[in-house]
């Protein structure tokens, strides 16, 4: 009979429609600005560089190496590196980005930064209200801008921030590891050999050797985690 | 037929602003009366040089343009252009990552028809209501995907010899409870829509495509089998792990609208249950091939083609690597836009309105058809 179709349609709008008041999985509109469903572990929306310490100057991760400015298919990093060195969280000296700029209306999201990253330097932040009333530069997001403390990292991805600082305490463990066996290994081969100024001058090298060797030991962990 | 634009025949020009052409899709239709006697489709408003940039791009960086290509199903975009990455760099896929590969191929496969159904009966007039219910359940499947990926739709997922993130025993849980419960879903809307006499009369005998035409014109997806031509890629190359599973291809008899429509609400019963075997198949593993260099990927030099069969036909990357860190050529095979080439031999003879069904009944993405 004609019709019968269009009146089966109907039964399954009714029932919709009443088991709206009964059925929880019917009722799925969420009324966002008052409510908000939680953001989950993993969701990315832009980059945001991470400091440890309370100082977002001295404690800035990223040495400005332009791996990720190289790598980021947009292009939308824009860096500067620093003519002097500065000590970095774990005392070694480093360059520092004079300049990090992220043009947050070039960028995709995709996290390609991250990857690359060797130093665990940049991260995806998860704050999506980004709407801004200039027109221009206010959308272009400078180093202070940016920066975002190692507790904010904890809180917006606290399984995967907990992941980066064991690789990064191994990362030093190891490092200052082979610093002292360096260092023994130095005062092992400066003993033979009577103590002149030369055997300071050769010890020295190997000291300082061990922590440049230090970069590739801390993305190691990076690469397997991926 | 009159082939003039004259006095006899009233040029009208649908989109790029129509409701109903899916972005920004353009037909300049010659009338006669209400009767189409001949249709020009116009593209390119949404072009933005996709190939050019893969070549300047590295592999790696082509990634998340995938993701813009058809953006509902971003995961099976990933999916082929890694296959052909791989193919050309020769490059092994741990059996976890090809599991979960699967796995979120025919999610996506589950979430684009079931859109696909909704627009389809918006088309028709249907506003609202089947196109709320099946978002309903594909907001479910991409719930899924950025728990998993970290964004709903610009996955960004896959990478070269695997995939980038972990998923936990909690997610497949989830992913389970979604499959499991999918079929009531498909049985409330195919009782919403398939018995429904309107839909009926819209769909059938509208836009009938011969198979002799759907294989000259290269036309490939369910759009294909709706035609009646047993042609999977899924079956024919048994990419991933797909010979592995059980699961039938459903064939249409007549080509015409309404077998393109069946078409889709059967292949999402095949999905439930390839899903349903790759859910209780899949064992703990690695996910990615720790050989892959993610900086400075560099493919020995040579040419490679890798297919998959996309909710919407045939999606190929076509890569020639000259040695360096950026495809020498980058070419993508659209299944949307080959498939809309048949569009003036499916709507000539019929009316305006049978215009827009027949439209959505090819199923294209406007990111995809122009890139």
């Amino acid at each position: 009979m004609i019709g019968t179709g269009i009146l089966k349609g109907m039964a399954v709008t009714l029932r919709n429609f009443a088991g709206s008041y009964f059925e929880k999985d019917r009722l799925i509109t969420v009324q966002y600005p008052e409510e908000r469903n939680p953001l989950p572990e993993n969701y990315r929306n832009f980059p945001i560089l991470i400091y440890d310490t309370d100082d977002a100057e001295a404690g800035l991760r990223c040495v400005a190496c332009k791996i990720c400015e190289k790598e980021c298919p947009p292009q939308c990093i824009y860096i500067i590196k620093s003519d002097d060195k500065k000590p970095d969280y774990m005392g070694k000296p480093q360059f520092y980005p004079k300049v990090f700029d992220i043009d947050i209306s070039v960028c995709m999201s995709c996290q390609i930064c991250v990857e690359v990253c060797p130093f665990e330097a940049i991260k995806m932040d998860k704050d999506f209200e980004l709407s801004k009333r200039e027109r221009f530069d206010a959308l272009l997001f400078r180093k202070e801008e940016l920066s975002k403390s190692n507790e904010y990292y904890h809180r917006i991805h606290p399984v995967e921030a907990a992941a980066v600082d064991a690789n990064l305490a191994e990362a030093a463990a190891a490092a200052e590891a082979k610093k002292k066996a360096a260092a023994a290994a130095a005062a092992a081969a400066a003993k033979p050999t009577p103590a002149t100024s030369n055997a300071t001058t050769t010890s020295a090298p190997g000291s300082t050797s061990a922590p440049a060797k230090a970069p590739p030991e801390s993305s190691s962990p990076t690469a397997s985690k991926q | 037929m009159s082939s003039r634009f004259d006095g006899e025949l009233l040029e009208v020009s649908m989109g790029p602003q129509h409701p109903s052409t899916h972005g920004v899709f353009r037909m300049n239709v010659a009338l006669e009366g209400e009767i189409v006697r001949k249709l020009k489709p116009v593209f390119g408003y949404l072009h933005r040089n996709h190939e050019k940039i893969g070549e300047n791009a590295s592999y790696l960086g082509s990634m998340p343009y995938t993701d813009r290509l058809d953006y509902f199903c971003s995961m099976t975009n990933n999916w082929a252009y890694a296959l052909s990455v791989e193919k050309l760099a020769g490059i092994e896929v741990p059996e976890r990552a090809e599991y979960l590969r699967v796995i979120l191929a025919e999610l996506t496969r589950l979430q684009n028809h079931a859109s696909f159904l909704g627009f389809l009966l918006s088309d028709m007039g249907a506003w609202g209501t089947p196109l709320m219910y099946a978002f309903r359940e594909r907001e479910k499947i991409l719930d899924l995907f950025e728990s998993l990926s970290g964004s709903r739709m610009m996955c960004d997922y896959m990478r070269f010899g695997g995939c980038r993130v972990e998923a936990d025993a909690d997610w497949l849980g989830r992913a389970k409870k979604i499959v499991d419960l999918f079929p009531k879903f498909l049985d409330e809307f195919e009782q919403l829509i398939l018995q429904n006499e309107i839909v009926i009369a819209r769909t059938q005998n509208v836009g009938k495509l011969s198979a002799d035409l759907a294989i000259n014109a290269g036309i490939s997806g369910p759009m294909l089998r709706a035609s009646g031509v047993n042609y999977d890629i899924r079956k024919v190359d048994g990419y991933g792990f797909y010979p592995r599973f059980k699961f039938r291809i459903p064939l249409g008899d007549h080509g015409d609208t309404y077998d393109r429509l069946m078409m889709r609400a059967l292949e999402m019963r095949e999905s439930v249950e390839i899903l349903k075997q790759a859910l209780a198949q899949i064992q703990p593993g690695p996910i990615v091939n720790p050989k892959v260099k993610i900086r400075a990927f560099r493919p020995p030099i040579g040419e490679a083609y890798g297919r998959i069969e996309g909710p919407k036909g045939e999606l190929g990357f076509y890569l020639i690597s000259d040695g360096g860190p950026n495809p020498y050529r980058y070419r993508v095979r659209p299944p949307s836009f080959i498939n809309l080439t048949v569009l003036e031999d499916l709507c000539l003879g019929h009316t305006v309105a049978d215009v827009m069904v027949i439209l959505g009944s090819v199923d294209i993405v406007m990111g995809e058809v122009d890139r």
